[in-house]
């Protein structure tokens, strides 16, 4: 095939057409999708080369409204810096102003939601641009339909309804032509030879029942408790309400997913890599049934990337699509990716997408011709392969690596090219270990710097869905080997006259692959990516991290800082510390059969812990029955010194005490006994702790309230910082579990103080402070909370 | 001791190192290292062998008491109706703690008898605190006897003073220097204030008794500061600015009327024993037999397997055999002096001209970890501001030389006993080591921590101000050696505090010569047993 030459640009014979500009003038356009890549693009190719054409914006509101939008999301790009250099600020606000109209629509609606002055400009179009569309490849199936069928259906309909007949410049993909191999040509679905009859209109009403199927089946009891069992395992006993958000998180997840494998599903069944492809397909079969007078042109570009001249080389929106594989290639999350060497990655720049979109809407077709498609591509004529996008980026990231948290830079993974099926059955192998990983510490008492494990493990984890995700949805774009054909783009083009050659450039063969990649491509996308492309300084970003949350919980403006007690401030529970009591005054023979009795019942307690902390205080406290209230005051003293503070760590007495220094207020916010921790006393404004029923003299094993404990102790935090004037906004928080969730969560500055596995993932993912605080090293401990031996004189009876 | 009984014990000597002369015995925390000296240029400084005991320990003390030098017999100053306090050194003397029955249980009982004889019946003890930790229950015991322990306690008659208890404490007033004087309320208006000393080095006794003992952060921070320290002789209280201020402190306790009937004692210096596994520790090196040799590796062996806590157990369990070489009584000054004299019998050693390095073996203990754990402030603490004191005329060490010193320094702390330790370790050695800056930034703030306070005054925790004078207490050395090196101490512990690490003795001085050259002369201070130098 010639067409596959290396490109040499400027070999196209110059036309003879009118100046593109000329045929535009006076043209007034309206244009979908213009907050997106290819729409802000469009929109500055059109004010600054087609002076003359004024443009309407079908925006959707949002909570911002249109005219914001217009001005947040569009012009404030840095695509316009070039106008803005020309016109100065003043006069590019000036010149958007005269020539561009947003109006407020939403194509997913009937009617497109236009008021009467959006349907005025809409009837006043001359062409319209239908550039919106959900290109990402997961959404769900329902989603994808919504936006990408119904949304340019409902735009028809409403030109209809309006009466007028302008030239639509439909944007699909050319991957509509599906996952086949060989040729695919600039024709209508319906008119290829592998044309797969489809009912569209079902196929709307289909997704729309499966999504109502996919909502009644995560309500149902089974699932409704699995969501429910499953937010308990990740959270633990946080509380009703951490439980239900995060049960009713689940669920929403459980529902997407489903959409999402129902839209692949039913994608692939039909010869489609993904919903997207499938969607925009039965789009183009659904505008050309419905035209009816409306004469309609249809782009279709391959995989759009950074811009190779306009508005400026390696100009780039968002993050595109394979932007996520080149970073993560880059910083060796992508250890491999299927496909071949061989194999064509069909990208074209931006900018010549935009050429053509602009080109064809200045050739309106006649309404009796074949509906012509321009195929913006670069595979057919100037193909780019896999192998050297591998080899280039290695040699890139070689030169330029990408540096980890830990200032190391990131050497490029070697890429064998497996087979999709391969690979990943290798990352579902290794998700799978990761998945046991976390369900053995779950398991596992660990606190702390082990309990951090917990949170890499997730983090790596999260990376790895993130890179099935990849692999499993664009493996299946680089492992395409359909050649998208750009005759009709290309005889375009050569219709141009010199100038608007230069202009409105669209053929393929001008890219330069190698300096594409180089110099304009993968350095445009580590800017966007915000990567660290260099050692941060003498320690990592996640150590920096950390100062940084440190400094702004020890800040003079924070006005309280709460504490929990156990295993936050002290390793120890109110079960060592009544044992600790219980023992103190027994000869040996006593001691021996209170402590095999206390470890037999470990593991029930423990359960009874784990599932509901007041109840097993409840329970536990009534232990206490009947114990004189003087004497257990005064081994209160002795337990202080021979167990809390041996217990203590002295970073985080420290800490309390460099809050008091700061002038915040401290409390002590604890399901444990007011008498154990009255010793804390000198080192905190206010305790809250729970007190027992006296009786003569003894207790009774009562709680005289319900113990801070949940959402009480968040109330409790509440409470205080109400009745002292405080500041919720300013307030800090130290807790180690997720049953202290909900304290947590109350303030702006929670502390994870050595985090058990779940709370030490949670910590990770919402960017709170971790501190593993210890007990002073070489300080005795002992393994067992047990009193000293007293010898018979010393004890009390 | 039947090994003794037979022969005068031998004088403290100082080796010429050759070659012959066999691996020296350094402590090192809770083990030991046996390192070879570079030969025609090390001495090692011993000890003298323990001298021979008080035949009859009671009696003397009996005797010292009827006749007591420049004060009238004890009995004769106990009436009824007086107020008496009978006040005892902490338990940071002696050490290791010794072998009961205490010194101090064989004096107070001597002195409650006397007291009931005369039908003197409002009698407190205190434990002279100053600022260290409480004592415990078995401590006090200990110190006192289960006799006297049981009889005066339970009613509160017995007790840890408090100097932060601000109605128990009481200002005697100011030294001519501005110097104010604080001391325990009761002590200072009882009738008599009975003071009982364990002497361990000549640092101790005299004013700084009761000036120190029974005062708080008021009157302590007088002379525990970086400047006195500074131009002090610690062992030769007639040399040293810090007895100075003591002495003018005891001058202003006696102006306001407080008697003082002082008891000093001193001891030998039998640390380890002369029979039984750790006698080989007070021998010396050439002179161990077969089984001195074969008791040693066992020992070090069996520590080897020991968990680092069980190796500390056994440490701190070791009482010494330690035997009572004299008592004196009666006027502060002249029982001071006395005592002095004594104790210099047992532990002054001449020897001839500094060295430009000295070597130094720290052991388990100090004044302050007794049934604790020496931290690395201790450590520094027991090198620069102990051993390296222990001279009289001038160091052993020239001005610039070296110091080497071997402890593990592990970074452990006892976490009641030495909070505000922690957090000097960890808040105030990384900003800064200079003893100055430290206490200009930092004393106020420790000494009058709301939390410190607490705790020393209810738990058992040295006040908060503790840490800084143990690094005051080494500031002296640090300015006079040139570097400071700690063979086999944890990295991180000795650079933070500003010293420089060596994983072996041969690298310590492979450093050194950076300082004092490639030949230099080093003395070896062989310690304990306690030896103290005279430095001509």
């Amino acid at each position: 095939m010639t067409a596959t030459e290396p490109a040499t640009p400027g070999t196209v014979d110059a036309g003879t057409g009118a100046p593109i500009a000329e045929r535009l003038a006076g043209k007034r356009i309206a244009i979908t999708g213009t907050t997106g890549f290819l729409g802000t693009a469009l929109v500055e190719r059109l004010l600054r080369c087609v002076p003359d054409c004024s443009l309407v914006l079908l925006i959707r509101p949002g909570r911002r409204g249109v005219e914001q939008r217009l001005q947040r999301e569009i012009l404030r790009n840095d695509a316009f810096d070039r106008l803005r250099e020309q016109h100065g600020a003043d006069g590019f606000a000036e010149l958007a102003a005269a020539r561009v109209l947003p109006i407020a629509a939403d194509i997913t609606k009937e009617g497109l939601a236009l008021d009467d002055t959006g349907r005025e400009a809409l009837a006043d179009c001359d062409i319209v641009v239908h550039s919106a569309a959900s290109v990402s490849f997961d959404n769900p199936l329902d989603v994808a339909v919504n936006t990408n069928l119904v949304g340019p259906v409902n735009l028809i309909a409403t030109l209809h309804d309006l009466g007028v007949t302008p030239h639509l410049v439909a944007v699909s993909t050319a991957y509509v032509a599906g996952t086949r191999k060989g040729d695919a040509f600039e024709e209508l679905l319906q008119d290829g030879a592998y044309a797969v009859p489809i009912d569209w209109r079902h196929e709307i009403e289909t997704a729309r029942r499966a999504r109502i199927a996919a909502e009644d089946e995560s309500r149902t009891t089974e699932a409704l408790k699995r969501f429910h069992q499953e937010a308990k395992d990740e959270l633990g006993a946080a509380g009703t309400t951490a439980l239900a958000s995060k049960s009713e998180q689940l669920r929403e997840r459980a529902v997407r997913k489903k959409m999402v494998d129902n839209g692949i599903a039913r994608a692939k069944s039909l010869g489609f890599s993904d919903a997207y492809a499938m969607t925009k397909g039965m789009a183009e079969t659904a505008i050309v049934e419905l035209a009816d007078g409306i004469p309609v042109s249809i782009v279709r570009p391959s995989i759009i990337e950074s811009s190779w001249a306009e508005p400026f080389p390696g100009w780039i929106r968002g993050f595109r699509m394979a932007e996520p594989i080149i970073i993560g290639f880059g910083r060796g999350l992508l250890q491999d990716f299927p496909g071949s060497w061989e194999g064509v990655a069909d990208v074209i720049p931006v900018d010549l997408v935009v050429a053509t979109i602009i080109v064809a809407a200045a050739h309106e077709p006649e309404l009796d011709a074949p509906t012509p498609v321009y195929q913006s591509a670069s595979g057919a004529v100037n193909p780019f392969r896999v192998g050297q996008l591998y080899d280039w980026g290695t040699d890139f990231f070689r030169k330029n690596p990408i540096y980890d948290d830990y200032d190391q830079p990131i050497a490029p993974p070697r890429w064998t090219f497996p087979t999709i099926d391969k690979a990943t059955t290798q990352m579902y192998r290794a998700r799978g270990g990761l998945d046991k990983a976390t369900e053995v510490l779950r398991a596992l008492p660990v606190r702390g710097s082990r309990a951090s494990i917990a949170a890499d493990i997730d983090e790596r984890r999260d990376l790895l869905n993130q890179a099935i995700s990849y692999v499993e949805l664009y493996g299946k774009y680089v492992a395409c080997e359909a050649l998208y054909h750009c005759e009709n783009t290309l005889a375009l083009h050569g219709s141009l006259s010199a100038d608007d050659q230069a202009e409105f450039g669209m053929d393929p063969r001008v890219v330069d692959w190698h300096h594409y990649v180089n110099d304009i491509h993968l350095p445009s996308v580590l800017a966007q990516g915000r990567v660290k492309t260099a050692p941060s300084g003498k320690r990592g970003a996640a150590f920096d991290r950390q100062d940084r949350l440190r400094k702004q919980v020890l800040d003079e403006r924070r006005s309280v800082a709460a504490f929990d007690l156990e295993n936050t401030l002290i390793a120890s529970n109110v079960v060592g510390s009544w044992g600790w009591l219980a023992t103190r005054n027994l000869n040996r023979g006593q001691r021996a059969r209170l402590i095999l009795k206390a470890l037999t019942e470990a593991y029930s307690l423990q359960k009874l812990d784990r599932q509901d902390r007041v109840d097993f205080l409840r329970h536990f406290y009534r232990r206490y029955d009947k114990a004189p209230v003087d004497q257990l005051e005064r081994d209160a003293a002795d337990l202080f010194n021979e167990l809390l503070l041996k217990n203590a760590f002295p970073d985080a007495i420290r800490r309390v005490r460099e809050h008091r220094a700061l002038g915040h207020r401290t409390v002590l916010i604890t399901g444990a006994l007011d008498f154990i921790v009255r010793p804390l006393e000198p080192l905190f404004d206010d305790i809250v702790a729970p007190s027992l029923e006296q009786r003569n003299g003894r207790y009774t094993g009562r709680m005289l309230s319900a113990p801070p404990i949940g959402e009480a102790r968040a109330e409790a935090l509440r409470q205080y910082a109400a009745h002292h004037d405080l500041d919720l906004q300013e307030s800090v928080a130290y807790a180690d579990s997720t049953s202290d969730l909900p304290l947590l969560e109350a303030v702006s500055f929670p502390v994870a103080v050595n985090p058990d596995t779940k709370l030490a993932t949670i910590a990770r993912r919402r960017g709170w402070l971790v501190e593993n605080f210890e007990p002073a090293p070489g300080g005795e401990r002992k393994f067992l909370p047990v009193a000293p031996y007293l010898p018979r004189a010393r004890r009390t009876a | 001791m039947p090994a003794n009984e037979d022969r005068t014990p031998r004088p403290g000597l100082v080796l010429e190192v050759d070659r012959s002369t066999p691996p020296i015995l350094f402590h090192h925390g809770e083990g030991f290292r046996l390192e070879s000296l570079p030969a025609g240029r090390s001495r090692v400084l011993y000890a003298a062998e323990p001298l021979n005991p008080l035949e009859d320990p009671d009696g003397a003390i009996r005797d010292s008491l009827l006749n007591p030098l420049n004060d009238d017999p004890l009995p004769s100053k106990l009436f009824a109706g007086m107020k008496l306090t009978i006040v005892f050194d902490d338990i940071s003397l002696p050490l290791p703690p010794m072998r009961r029955p205490d010194i101090r249980q064989r004096i107070i009982e001597q002195v409650l008898d006397m007291a009931a004889a005369a039908g003197v019946d409002d009698v407190h003890i205190i434990a002279a605190l100053a600022l260290h930790r409480r004592m415990t229950e078995d401590e006090l015991r200990h110190a006192v006897g289960d006799r006297v322990y049981d009889a005066f306690a339970p009613s509160g008659l017995l007790y840890n003073m408090d100097a932060e208890d601000p109605d128990e404490m009481v200002m005697l007033g100011e030294t001519s220097e501005g110097e104010e004087v604080q001391m325990v309320k009761r002590a200072a208006e009882s009738d008599l204030i009975v003071y009982v000393n364990i002497n361990m080095v000549s640092m101790n006794g005299g004013w700084k008794s009761t000036a120190t003992g029974l005062s708080g952060y008021t009157g302590i921070r007088h002379h525990h500061n970086v400047d006195t320290l500074a131009k002090s002789d610690l062992m030769d209280h007639t040399n040293s600015e810090f007895h100075n201020r003591n002495w003018r402190q005891g001058d202003v306790i006696r102006k306001a009327g407080v008697k003082i009937f002082q008891i000093e004692t001193t001891i030998n210096n039998n640390v380890f024993g002369e029979q039984g596994p750790m006698s080989v520790l007070q021998k010396r090196e050439w002179e161990w037999n077969a089984r001195d040799r074969a008791s040693f590796i066992a020992m070090q062996k069996g520590l080897q397997l020991m968990t680092p806590k069980a190796r500390r157990k056994v440490f701190h369990a070791h009482q010494a055999p330690y035997g009572m070489t004299s008592v004196q009584a009666g006027e502060v000054e002249a029982v001071h002096d006395s005592a002095v004299d004594n104790m210099l019998k047992q532990q002054l050693v001449q020897i001839e001209g500094q060295a430009d390095i000295l070597t130094m073996g720290l052991p388990y203990l100090s004044p302050y970890n007794v049934n604790s754990i020496l931290n690395p402030i201790l450590v520094m603490c027991l090198g620069l501001g102990y051993f390296f004191n222990m001279y009289r005329n001038k160091p052993l060490v020239r001005k610039g030389g070296v110091i080497i010193m071997s402890h593990p320094t592990p970074i452990e702390f006892h976490p009641v006993h030495h909070p505000s330790y922690i957090d000097f370790f960890e808040q105030v050695l990384p900003d800064t080591t200079d003893g100055h800056k430290i206490a200009h930034k930092y004393e106020k703030q420790f000494a009058e921590d709301e939390w410190y306070r607490h705790l020393y005054r209810t738990s058992y925790a040295y006040h908060g101000v503790h840490p800084l004078y143990m690094w005051y207490w080494g500031s002296n050395a640090i300015n006079h050696a040139g570097r400071i090196i700690i063979v086999g101490g944890d990295v991180k512990a000795v650079k933070r505090m500003g010293f420089t690490p060596a994983s072996t003795l041969n690298d310590a001085l492979e450093i050194a010569s950076d300082v004092v050259g490639p030949q230099p002369t080093i003395t070896h201070f062989h310690n304990p047993p306690t030896v103290m130098a005279e430095v001509i």
